[in-house]
């Protein structure tokens, strides 16, 4: 590696040079890699460690054992979060992959304007939820949205008003999210869809099978993959789901759309139970993890299966 | 990454017959209809008086055109207890979002690079625990990282946004360039060693020139993201220093009296606007960031 004439300072100054070379790529590496042991992992020991603190107003480090996680648990508010939860998460996953696939079959029929329509479906992943949750919460006013909209046009006895009544607000909450993260659905079933080997269905309909048939029994059943994807990334993402209940009802009326996600905001930061929302965020961060962790972990170390 | 091949519409057609493709239209046509709907009505209302608002409804067209809620909202609507409209609130976001979207761009391509061509042992370990980090529900960082920003004074300062931005939008960053660098040919790498070529020319000279796709889809990605992004905006900021979603969200939920719908959607279309004329020009890319977020390439 060295040069054979080199004077002994060059020779220091060269080896440096190289020793740097060697270690120059973990070094570059380096910053991000303690970035995340702080701020993700460290953050997050920080915030358990916060969960079995007395900590209310401000973090203090008195060991209170599980009385935080006990507190929580048997809050009300919290039982109405995870209720909620249930079933704000299994039909907005479950609607969002029908509606998903189905407008992804549609889409896949040879038609014309197809990228207008695929941009159409999928804006409103672009947007803050925040912004277009401001035009919901109007669609959905019962004095001058949709019910009004329905009046004007003659049907009068139209009555909607979701929004306001305790037992259905989380029903708009699932329409909302519906509306926002099924093209992202959608999206992914084209791909997969137009990932399908065509001989296989040439074949078939060559064989007379009709075209639903052949969607029913040969290309559904190979969307398996896209099918765990979608699966995986719109449970979490609906446990995370925060913007959504804040733009639309604030977590009301009352705190009837209360989710997990508002349950740990509202007790951390408005009323000063820095050991409730730690905990709350300590139970949120384990389903979620229970849920990435295989995949990522299927991801990453699995078979580097194509589907260019 | 699939994103490919979609434009080869699939063979399966055969049997379609003029109904069936009516229905189809049909379905497309109403299910566009549905997705455009709050837009048209954020539109449509922006452009009312507010007489206008309250006696017609939300599909009207305007009588009287007006920008005048655009006007407002932009200068003078009341956000909290200054009336000023969302302009300051806008420039704030401007600024996160440049320089964050700047930094974890660069720093993922470098991470990326790293991970591809310079491989140690436990790589695939390091990339899996960052990766981790995409995932998270931020709300198990909102404690410890409201009480560091305080420490290290960035509390309520766009700097602390942008620093919070970049800590964990470097996994997603890193994310992309990795797979993207995954495939770019190892031959060259080595050859442009052989030739003397060392980390930084290997990575400015030869990876950077052909990653204009990849660095399109992460800027658009992250500049979304960011532009987007409430938790943090409404965690981390108080008055002034807010970005433009949580100033947004304030105007919408505190104003007191007749509520002005028409300023509240013009807020709302002007909070908009960036990430819409960005997913307008580069969709493409958007598409491909959200699907290279989930499905492997």
């Amino acid at each position: 590696m060295m040069t054979i004439a080199s004077s002994p300072r060059q020779t220091r100054a060269a080896s440096f040079a190289d020793w740097l070379e060697v270690r120059l790529p973990k070094l570059v590496l380096a910053p991000s890699v303690l970035i995340t042991l702080v701020f993700v992992y460290g953050f997050i020991a920080w915030t358990s460690i916060l969960s079995f603190t007395r900590s209310k107003t401000i973090p203090k480090m008195e060991w209170a054992g599980v009385l935080q996680y006990a507190k929580v648990l048997g809050h009300e508010r919290w039982h109405v979060a995870v209720h909620n939860l249930m079933i704000f998460g299994v039909l907005y996953v479950l609607i969002c992959m029908v509606l998903g696939l189905l407008i992804a079959i549609l889409l896949d029929q040879r038609i014309r304007h197809e990228g207008t329509l695929r941009a159409i479906f999928l804006y409103p992943m672009a947007l803050s939820f925040i912004v277009t949750g401001t035009a919901w919460k109007w669609i959905l006013n019962p004095g001058l949205g949709l019910e009004k909209l329905a009046h004007d046009w003659g049907w009068s006895s139209f009555h909607f008003d979701w929004i306001i009544n305790e037992q259905m607000a989380i029903y708009t909450i699932v329409i909302a999210g519906v509306w926002q993260a099924s093209g992202f659905v959608m999206a992914m079933f084209l791909a997969g869809l137009r990932g399908i080997d065509q001989d296989v269905i040439k074949a078939a309909s060559m064989d007379g099978a009709s075209l639903p048939l052949i969607y029913w029994r040969i290309i559904i059943p190979q969307l398996k993959p896209v099918f765990v994807s979608a699966l995986v990334i719109l449970t979490h993402l609906a446990i995370k789901s925060y913007e959504l209940v804040v733009a639309l009802t604030g977590a009301g009326p009352g705190y009837a759309t209360e989710l997990p996600s508002t349950f740990m905001y509202a007790h951390t930061f408005t009323r000063n139970q820095l050991g409730m929302g730690a905990a709350s965020a300590v139970m949120m961060l384990l389903t979620v993890a229970a849920i990435m962790v295989p995949y990522l972990y299927s991801e990453v170390r699995g078979p580097r299966t194509s589907s260019h | 990454m699939s994103s490919k091949n979609w434009d080869s519409p699939q063979m399966v057609q055969g049997s379609a017959n003029r109904w069936s493709r009516v229905i189809i239209y049909g379905l497309l046509i109403f299910f566009a209809a549905f997705y455009l709907m709050p837009l048209v009505v954020m539109l449509l209302t922006s452009f009312k008086p507010l007489s206008e608002v309250y006696a017609g409804n939300i599909l009207k067209l305007p009588a009287h055109w007006t920008t005048a809620s655009w006007v407002k909202a932009w200068g003078e609507a009341c956000v909290g207890l200054s009336c000023d409209g969302i302009k300051g609130y806008f420039w704030n976001s401007i600024k996160m979002v440049v320089s964050a979207v700047g930094v974890s761009t660069f720093v993922g391509a470098m991470n990326g690079y790293i991970l591809t061509k310079w491989r140690f042992k436990g790589d695939n370990l390091l990339f899996g625990l960052i990766l981790f980090g995409c995932f998270i529900p931020f709300q198990i960082v909102l404690i410890p990282m409201a009480a560091f920003l305080g420490k290290a004074g960035l509390a309520s300062s766009t700097s602390g946004l942008v620093f919070v931005h970049v800590v964990y939008g470097l996994c997603f960053t890193t994310l992309y360039f990795r797979n993207y660098y995954i495939a770019f040919p190892d031959e060259l790498v080595k050859a442009a060693m052989i030739d003397g070529a060392r980390f930084f020319r290997i990575f400015f000279r030869i990876l950077l020139p052909c990653s204009g796709p990849i660095i399109t889809v992460t800027v658009i990605w992250q500049f979304t993201n960011i532009w987007n992004d409430f938790l943090f905006g409404a965690s981390f900021t108080t008055g002034d220093t807010a970005p433009i979603t949580v100033a947004l969200n304030n105007i919408v939920n505190t104003s007191t009296g007749e509520r002005e719908y028409n300023v509240h959607m013009a807020a709302a279309m002007i909070a908009a606007l960036p990430t819409l004329l960005v997913y307008v020009v580069g969709g493409r890319y958007f598409v491909r960031g959200l699907m290279a977020g989930s499905v492997k390439g």
